[in-house]
Formats: structure tokens, sequence, C-alpha cells
């Protein structure tokens, strides 16, 4: 397919990975935010090929693992009403709130479907005009224009029966919280491509200015990851701290107006309880007052279930590179993708599961 | 996060505005894809695709650029891995 | 939970190519009880179509002339939903899913049970069009149902409708030494381009509006495996068809028999661009996904030349390929070099793969 096998190329790949050795004069430790990238790295072994030249932690910046557990209990527990049908991303339905995952809920008789699209949500909403779809929205900026599409033409045709139960997550506040926390390891950040895509990088430059560490924007392609990592690595052996961006075929500088328009005509900035991290400044998106007809938790009352147990899955740790997966007492053994302890070894682009996958058998030895 | 695939434009079925709409092509396989995003998109751009919507048109001089780089270390031989089903996988 | 019931059990119209008047004829509970209904049901519409010697008596038995040597037998059931799907339906998937089973287990398939779980309210068109259809497969694989049973559950219950088989055959020497005895060097092949049945199965039940529609790859490897086996003869250490946890699943139960290494390359496995395509927009490792008329076929070192070129000589396997081979173990039981050429484990499949936008 083009504009991904010849980013899959083995000898380019090994000509970058073979610089980005022959550059370093140590060990760097980089930051990749998106879960996305996570599981390129480890399933084209780039990891792997890298230990001892650059320690790569896997960031936040996978939206299910960061999905509070509230929202979570929250929509199984509407999954379990007669009426609705529960509808959300096939990565959602594994992962567990403190009652249980979606899938759990399906197993008693909840009515969950999985959509590739939001939009696909609204269409199901159309076709079923006896039942009420609700529409799990998580997601980083990339998704957030898709949801709020899907709002817009739901308000379009006034469909009554579609709403969503949004747990937007924003990727720089998080980011924030990560180099600001007292024992930060990060060096240099691979920023998210798609977020960027949306977002723009413009809002890096003050984030760089502030905390002097290496930002670049990079894809999901070993190619991408791999320029990423060397242009991360030579700005640290020549002690710079700049913005670049290495995945221009797909971001631009002020990213992607319309989305942003499109995202601001329907969503507002909030705080928001990120699992593993708690309470994040402006680190989510709610629905703007006008459009709280699609709001599921407006339109839907359930009695407030209390989030049972404490959360033992170390996720923080995880994500904030302080406990590398298979580092955690719980991995492989109390937590495996069968009985997840937490998000990230359920969810197919979380740090842990990733690990478990593609690197499982070398790091249990 | 955000998985996002390049597909080909191959056909408008609703230009302009917010409910704009597609036909993308991934490989073997074509779908409905929402467009609001990147209406400048003509036939035969390639665009990134994440959970129905377009949220970029592929800039093909961009593209280029990695192998460029590669070609001046020394290397410019036809990139691209296998199996290339798409006659245009390798530039 | 009537609105949701209602709209479960909808799922079997999807993709049905039967047009539907409102007041067809349904299966009712009625038509299990065993009365009138229940005869007319089997007599007019089950034997009308499947009518051979051995069914056509009804005995509570079917009587089997006497085989030579050892038999297998083995057993399947079939819930696929929905029940119509690109490339194939629950009935010919019955068929071919027993009657592979035997043929990879060294037997020539000989006669088929055929058990239908109803749920009520499916209408009898459809159940013709799935009795056509495995009567169809049946005949063009040369075998025979030869026993029975027909239930009807209340709605809600089964899912339009459930087929369990059993498949007797007649075991062929020299039956394949079996995965326990795979040793280092030995070759691996698949015998087409993989996930098919998986994709076409998914994107028709989550409507996932490809175009055009991914088609299964249902359908027998009887002429494949007769062919490989003539021609190979005890150079086949073991075949299995790639079903549900593809691939990927086959090999780890290989792997766990030997205690050896399958260790395999990305880039030597054929998929078609549909499903390449799809499983990228999904997210999904086409190597987890499920097939219907496709094997893994594992021969002793140096056998693998021979057996593609069998394979390529028949239509319905001349994309087979030589996907790796067994190596000492290593750092997991099963392994795949990715495009860059470093050696990952595979994982062992869990659970249905789940379509990610993340």
């Amino acid at each position: 397919m083009k504009y991904l096998d010849e980013y899959r190329d083995p000898r380019a790949a090994q000509l970058l990975l073979d610089e980005i050795r022959r550059i370093s004069s140590r060990c760097w430790t980089l930051m990749e935010v998106c879960g996305g990238q996570t599981h390129s790295l480890l399933r084209h072994g780039i990891a792997a090929e890298l230990e001892g030249t650059v320690e790569l932690i896997h960031g936040p910046g996978c939206p299910v693992c960061v999905t509070d557990q509230e929202a979570i209990d929250f929509a199984c527990q509407l999954a379990q009403r007669d009426e609705i049908m529960l509808t959300s991303f096939g990565d959602m339905l594994r992962v567990p709130g403190s009652r249980g995952s979606l899938l759990d809920a399906k197993t008693v008789g909840a009515y969950v479907r999985i959509v590739y699209s939001p939009l696909d949500a609204v269409e199901l909403a159309r076709k079923h005009p006896d039942m009420q779809v609700v529409f799990f929205a998580v997601g980083f900026e990339t998704t957030a224009p898709a949801t709020a599409l899907a709002v817009k033409q739901a308000g379009r045709d006034q469909l009554e029966n579609f709403s969503m139960i949004v747990s937007h997550v924003r990727v720089q506040p998080a980011m924030e919280a990560l180099v600001q926390a007292p024992d930060n390891r990060v060096q240099a950040f691979l920023a998210a491509g798609h977020v960027c895509t949306v977002m723009g990088y413009e809002s890096y430059e003050s984030f760089i200015e502030q905390y002097q560490l290496p930002v670049v924007v990079a894809g999901f392609e070993p190619l991408d990851l791999l320029e990423g990592i060397l242009a991360c690595v030579m700005q640290l052996e020549t002690n710079e701290a700049r913005l670049e961006n290495r995945y221009a075929r797909t971001v631009r500088s002020a990213g992607n107006q319309t989305a942003q328009d499109l995202v601001q005509e329907i969503y507002q900035i909030c705080n928001r309880a990120w699992r593993g991290f708690g309470e994040i400044s402006e680190g989510g998106l709610e629905l703007r007052p006008e459009w709280q007809q699609f709001d599921a938790r407006s339109r839907f009352t359930e009695p407030v279930l209390p989030v049972l147990g404490v959360d033992e899955c170390r996720s923080f740790e995880v994500m904030s590179g302080h406990l590398k997966p298979p580092d955690c007492p719980h991995f492989g053994k109390r937590c495996t993708p069968e009985l997840p302890l937490g998000a990230p070894m359920v969810s197919s682009e979380g740090a842990c599961a990733a690990y478990f996958r593609y690197h499982g058998a070398m790091s249990r030895r | 996060m955000c998985l996002g695939i390049p597909g080909k434009v191959v056909r408008w079925l609703e230009r302009e505005g917010a409910f704009a709409q597609a036909e993308v092509e991934f490989d073997g396989v074509r779908r409905i894809v929402h467009m609001a995003c990147v209406t400048e998109a003509e036939l035969g751009d390639y665009v990134v695709v994440h959970a129905g919507i377009a949220i970029s048109r592929i800039d093909p001089i961009e593209a280029e650029r990695i192998f460029e780089t590669l070609a001046e270390w020394g290397e410019d031989e036809g990139w691209g891995a296998g199996p290339a089903s798409d006659p245009e996988a390798s530039p | 939970m009537q609105n949701k019931g209602e709209i479960e059990s909808a799922a079997w119209q999807l993709n049905c190519p039967v047009s539907l008047p409102a007041n067809a004829d349904c299966v009712t509970l009625a038509h299990g009880e065993g009365g009138r209904l229940s005869r007319k049901l089997v007599q007019e519409r089950i034997l009308r179509v499947l009518k051979n010697e051995y069914l056509v008596a009804l005995n509570d038995a079917a009587q089997l002339p006497a085989m030579v040597g050892p038999v297998a037998l083995t057993t399947d059931s079939f819930v696929v939903s929905p029940l119509f799907f690109p490339g194939g339906d629950i009935g010919s998937l019955a068929v071919y899913g027993t009657v592979n089973d035997l043929a990879v287990s060294g037997a020539k398939p000989f006669w088929l049970t055929l058990s239908l779980i109803i749920e009520e309210g499916l209408p009898l068109v459809i159940l013709d069009r799935i009795l056509e259809s495995i009567a169809q497969a049946a005949e063009e694989t040369n075998v025979k149902i030869v026993a029975g049973d027909t239930k009807v559950v209340p709605r809600g219950a089964a899912d339009g409708l459930f087929i369990n088989s059993a498949g007797i055959g007649q075991l062929i020497t020299p039956i394949p030494s079996g995965p326990a005895t795979l040793q280092e060097n030995d070759e691996l092949i698949v015998s087409g381009p993989i996930g098919r049945h998986g994709i076409a199965v998914l994107a028709v039940r989550e409507e996932l509006g490809l175009e055009p529609v991914p088609l299964s790859d249902c359908g027998s490897l009887i002429r494949p495996v007769e062919r490989l086996r003539e021609e190979l003869g005890d150079q086949i250490r073991c075949l299995r068809d790639a079903t549900r946890g593809g691939v990927a699943a086959v090999l780890h139960e290989w792997a766990e028999a030997c205690e050896l290494t399958l260790s395999i390359h990305e880039r030597s496995i054929p998929i078609s661009p549909d499903v390449r395509g799809a499983c990228e927009l999904l997210g999904l490792d086409p190597l987890h996904v499920a097939n219907e008329g496709t094997m893994v076929v594992a021969v002793k070192q140096g056998a693998a030349d021979a057996a593609l070129k069998v394979l390529h000589s028949l239509s319905e396997t001349a994309d087979a390929c030589l996907i790796g081979s067994v190596t000492p173990r290593g750092i997991a039981p099963v392994t795949v070099r990715r495009t860059l050429g470093c050696e990952q484990p595979l994982d062992d499949p869990l659970g249905s793969p789940l379509p990610r936008i993340c």
C-alpha cells in the first residue's frame, strides 16, 4: 500500500538505525507520547534494536488507558438498560472499569456494538428509531473531530435517540504533568503525529521554551519513527531543544483548521480525571452547553455508583516511564490480557499489552 | 493513539461543507469517508483516515523527503517493502 | 428485553440473498414437537433436498456399510452470525468445515450427520436456501448426509440457526505423523491468502461498509490434501485448516506439541489486497483472523518445493506460499520476522479480534 509499504523498507530502516547508533555518544531517554507509536515500535522490533542506544518510554497517549474507571462504569450501567444500544470502538470493549468491562456487560445481556466510526453510530440511531443509541466517545484530539461531526450530524437530522458519553482527553496537559513531576526522566519527546495533524505544533513552542526539551513530530511507520528518533538524538547530541516536524507529509504547522473549528463548535475544554494520573487541569473536552441534548449524562440519570476498590494497576508509573511493564510485579502474573488489572494490559496500544504481545517472552525470561 | 491509514480518494459523493463525503480506497477495499476536514483533496490524492473521517491530505513532495535524504547518503535504489499489491507502492 | 431480542435475532437477515415478504412462513415451535408439522418439515423440506439411500429410511440410526481399516470421526458446531456471508453461508460452512477436519486428519470423508437447532421465527425460505447450500457442498465434496435431527427452540434461545455435524471418514495411510513429530528445519506452508473468512464475516456483521465486500475462503480442502498426500506421502508431518484464531492459533498448537519454535516471515505470507486494506484500516493482524478453506502444512526439510508444486497446480491453492520453518526453541513458541527483519514473538490470539481505532 502506498505510503505504508515504502516506510517499512528494511534496508532504509537499517540505514537509519545505523545512523542513530553512530551519532549517539550515550544512551538517551525518549518518550513516544502516542500509544500507536508504542505499538509500531514494539511490533517492528525497533525498541529492541535500539536497546542501549535509546531508551523509549511509552507515554500516556493511549486514550482507552487513561479513560477514567467511573466513565467505563457509567457506560456499563447505561448499556444494561433495555432501551439502550451502547456503541464504542473495539479497543474500549475489554477495558475493565471497577465493575467489569463492556464485554462483561454484554455477556449478561447488555446490547453493546462495535463501530468503526462515530458516524456509524449516528447511522445506527437512524436505523433503529426505537432504541437509544449511546456512543462512548474516547480519544485524543485526533478523534474529537469525528465525534464532533457525529454530534453535528445528529443535530442536523434532529435525532432524539443519539447521545454520547464524552471522555475526550487532551495530550499537551498530560505531557506537562509528566515533565513537571519531580523525577522526570524524559529528555526528548516524539510528539503524536495524528494529534498534530489536527492540532498543529505551534503550541509546542512555549512548551519547549519552558522545559528546554526537544519535541519532534513523528509518524507511525518504522521509517517515520526512526527518522523522529534520529532527529531527537541529533538535537540532544548538540544540546539543542527545538521543534522539528518529521511527519510533514501529513502534519502542517497550524494543523487542520477545519477540524479545529469543528471541535471548537461542539466542545469546550474542561478538567478531566485521567486514570492513573488523577484530575488534569484542562485535560479534557466536554460538550458545549448548546449541545447538551446529546450528552448521555444529562439525558439518562443513573444512580451514582461508587468506583469499587483500589485501582491496583500501576499505570501512571508505566506511562511516566518510572516502571517498565515487565518490571511491574503484576506483569504476566496477576495481570495478563485475559485478566487485566488495568487498561494498559488490555488495550491494543497499551504499553503493557504491547510488551506482552511483542516483547513478552524476552522480558519474561 | 489514533490509527490513521492512508487511502486514495476515488470518487466524491458530496464535495462541500460539513457533510462532505468521498469514496476512499485502501488497497483492495473502498469505504465512504467523511471529508469535511479535507475538502481540498482531488481525485487520486491520498488522505489520512481516522475513525471514518479524513484528517489530512498527504503531501507527495514531503513524502519523498526521507528517501531523498537516504539518496544523499548514497542509497538511491527503489524503496518499498512487500507484499506490494499496489503497483504504485514503490516510488 | 424484547427490543433487544428482536434486533439481535434480525441479525440473520443481514446479507440474506432471499427477499422476504412480510408474511413469510416461519419455523414455529410446533415444527419441532414431533407431530405432523415436524414430519412435514422433514419430508417436504429436508429430505427433498438432501435425499439419499441412507437418509430416506428415516431410521433412528443410519445403517452404514463396513469400512476397511481404521475410521476417523469428527464433530463440529456452527454458529456463524450472520447466516449468510459473502462467499458462503452456515450450510456450506458446516459441510466444508467438517470434511476439512477429516481431510487434514488424513481421512477420506464419507458420511456426515447434521443436527439443526432452529430459532422459532426463522423464515422457511431461508431454511430452504441453507439446505440447498448444504446439498450442493455435499455433492461437491462427495459426501452423504446420512443422519440428522431437527429441534426448534424459543425466540432468543438461538441466533436463527445453529448446526451441529459429525463426519466419518476412512483413514488413508500413511497418516501424517502429527505436530508432536515436527523437527528442526521442517518447512511451513500456507495454502492460500489468509484472513478472508474472518474479514468477510466481520465486515457484514459489523456493517463496516467495505466495497467490494471481501469474500470468505469457505471451501473444501479435500482435493489439495489428497493430491499433496499422493505426491509427498510421509514427507508430510501435519496439516491443519486455520479456522478460529487464524494461522497464529495453528502455529501455537503445533509449537506446544513439538516444544520447538515455529518461525515465520511476515513478508512471505500471502494476503489478498482486500484483506490487507481491511486489516490496516481496522488495526487487525491477519495472522489472527479466521480462515475456512485455507490450511497450514508442515513438511520435512527439503519437501517444500514439491509440496508447492502440487498446490500451485490446483486453482484453490494456487497462491500457496512457504512461510517459515521449525527452529530450536528460542525466545517464544511462535515467532514472526516482521518487515524489518527482527524476530518477534507472535501472540496466541485471545478471543475474536476487535477492530480498533487507536
